[in-house]
């Protein structure tokens, strides 16, 4: 990457606890990646990759068990709770459901003069103004302040979600399943929406999603998450259109197409053996003892391509 | 038995909340054949799971429903049915899956009683002749050593677990007409390929007519012969699934059909 990264994520780790006789879980397990400014890396996985624990632990939501997160430069992991703080105007949060994250009882001016409030962002007289300029930015006729938010559409909500996290001036915003809820028409606004505020102010966006038609609508770069790991990353391009990772290539051949005749021959195909996804992929498919050698369980394929070593079905070759 | 399975002239469903009333379902008219798979498309409000409903008699949750028009199945019109006829009809002859398979499975039942309730009320069988069904069913669906886990508890299984579940439950009587509303909605994309290759195995196996609805078009395409479009409480297109994807006629079917997202331009996997 050319341009220095805004983010730089290094070996980042959440393990949770071991609970009631469970044992621990590695939610999250040396994740590394950038986002450079005005870049999107998409985040795809299952349900339970651990990719929205990924998120939180970024926003130091979620504390992290090991390595490093650092934003425009700064450290957070070790960062005390004041500057973090005030280090938070520079990442937001925009979440899935925008029914549940919007408080009901509040206006949609109350809803977004908040931040601005609590980082006083600007001053007192000027924040209707803002919330004017907000609500125009996310395309919503500002009149709607006095209203509340059950009076809108899951794509209007989603707007006033956008809104609220861009009211401080972010640079980074972590979208966690941001149009899962919404229908696809709906679907296909919000996105065009988060593209042209990327453009327009030059946010840098984790966008994670499991719906990998979205993601790559809006990811220059993409990072699939396997069990904590990611096990492929690269441009949109390179992950999309030469997957190199067994569990990347199944995903993508699982999404249905739009397309009768080949949908149809796809559902007849022998579906894929999942087994070898059950263990934890044994030794590196290029004999590469990484422990020893303590390098990391990774491999480029091509310039800023790569994919990890593990998590390969028993007997196959990278090259087959 | 001659004619459809199914044949709905002018169905109207208006749904009473206590906030509002709504014209939910206004007037919508098709035939679902035997063996035959039938899909409805739209989004969310255009009528398309109150339609579902009212072919069961059933009202969405918390609200009471009126119908209108006609639902005959195999020629037995079933608006005009008492509702003891129509709780036989129910599970028995017209299956129900439904999006999201934790609501709908009881949490405190083992699953196997849960099966077992509706076998033992709908074919009459002796608690151990339902327990050996439950066992067959489960193992039919694709759930691991089923003589073990059927006195599991819903909470013990995977999401896509449950919904084979639910569908084992949906197909115990060997039902006529399988309904799903959006059977793969809350599940990962290899989970929901796995379901909708098991939905097509079992249609094919026992000749069941589905009808299913979502609001993804990449669902509906492997899985139908017909589809209808759904927009405000009307069927706006209908036709065969080949045609309607390649030659869209209203302006709200293309318009949903561009909205789709793509994962390539020219379907480049392998």
């Amino acid at each position: 990457m050319t341009a220095a990264p805004l983010l730089q994520v290094r070996d980042l780790s959440v393990l949770f606890p071991a609970r009631r006789g469970a044992p621990p879980v590695r939610a999250v397990e040396r994740l590394s990646f950038e986002i450079a400014p005005g870049q999107t890396l998409g985040l795809v996985g299952q349900s339970g990759s651990g990719k929205t624990t990924a998120g939180r632990a970024i926003l130091q939501l979620q504390k992290a068990s090991g390595g490093s997160v650092r934003l425009l430069g700064q450290e957070l992991t070790t960062m005390p709770a004041g500057a973090l703080r005030r280090m938070r105007r520079h990442m937001q949060f925009v979440l899935q459901n925008p029914y549940s994250s919007l408080h009901p009882r509040m206006t949609i001016g109350q809803i977004l003069s908040e931040p601005l409030q609590v980082h006083r962002s600007v001053p007192a007289n000027r924040v209707r103004e803002r919330v004017e300029e907000l609500l125009e930015l996310v395309n919503l006729d500002p009149t709607m302040m006095r209203r509340y938010p059950h009076e809108f559409s899951g794509g209007q909500r989603q707007r006033v979600v956008i809104a609220r996290a861009l009211a401080v001036n972010p640079d980074f915003v972590v979208c966690d399943e941001p149009v899962s809820a919404l229908d696809v028409r709906t679907q296909a606004q919000i996105v065009a929406l988060l593209q042209s505020l990327q453009e327009k102010l030059g946010l840098s966006y984790l966008f994670i999603a499991h719906d990998l038609a979205i993601v790559r609508e809006m990811a220059h770069r993409v990072a699939v998450m396997f069990r904590g790991r990611i096990v492929e990353m690269g441009s949109a391009d390179q992950v999309y259109d030469s997957p190199a990772h067994p569990y990347t290539r199944l995903l993508l051949d699982a999404v249905p197409v739009p397309d009768p005749r080949l949908q149809r021959e796809r559902l007849r195909q022998a579906p894929p053996d999942l087994r070898f996804l059950e263990g934890d992929g044994g030794a590196c498919v290029h004999g590469v003892d990484h422990e020893g050698a303590g390098t990391p369980e990774w491999h480029e394929v091509a310039e800023g391509h790569g994919v990890s070593c593990r998590y390969w079905p028993a007997g196959s070759s990278p090259a087959g | 038995m001659t004619g459809p399975l199914l044949r709905v002239r002018d169905l109207t469903a208006t749904v009473t909340t206590r906030r509002e009333v709504i014209r939910a379902v206004r007037g919508v008219s098709f035939d679902i054949n035997a063996d035959e798979a039938v899909g409805f498309v739209g989004e969310s409000g255009c009528g398309k799971s109150v339609t579902a409903k009212a072919l069961m008699r059933l009202a969405p949750e918390g609200a009471s429903i009126a119908l209108g028009g006609s639902v005959a199945f195999w020629g037995q019109e079933l608006l005009g049915l008492g509702e003891e006829e129509m709780r036989d009809l129910r599970g028995r002859r017209i299956a129900m899956v439904f999006q999201d398979p934790m609501t709908s499975l009881n949490p405190v039942m083992s699953i196997g009683a849960q099966m077992a309730d509706m076998l033992r009320r709908h074919l009459g069988l002796s608690g151990r002749a339902a327990r050996e069904r439950g066992i067959e069913l489960l193992d039919l669906v694709g759930i691991p050593e089923p003589a073990r886990r059927i006195d599991d508890f819903p909470h013990q299984f995977s999401g896509g677990q449950r919904q084979r579940i639910l569908i084992a439950i949906a197909i115990s009587c060997e039902p006529d007409l399988l309904i799903a509303d959006e059977p793969t909605t809350a599940l990962d994309v290899t989970v929901q390929a796995q379901i909708l290759r098991l939905l097509l195995r079992l249609r094919e196996e026992r000749g069941m007519a589905l009808m299913l609805i979502t609001h993804d078009f990449g669902v509906v395409a492997g899985m139908v012969d017909r589809v209808n479009v759904m927009y405000r409480g009307e069927i706006v297109e209908t036709g065969l699934v080949d045609d309607v994807f390649s030659a869209p006629q209203h302006a709200y079917t293309r318009a949903l059909l561009d909205a789709v997202p793509r994962l390539q331009g020219a379907g480049a996997i392998r």
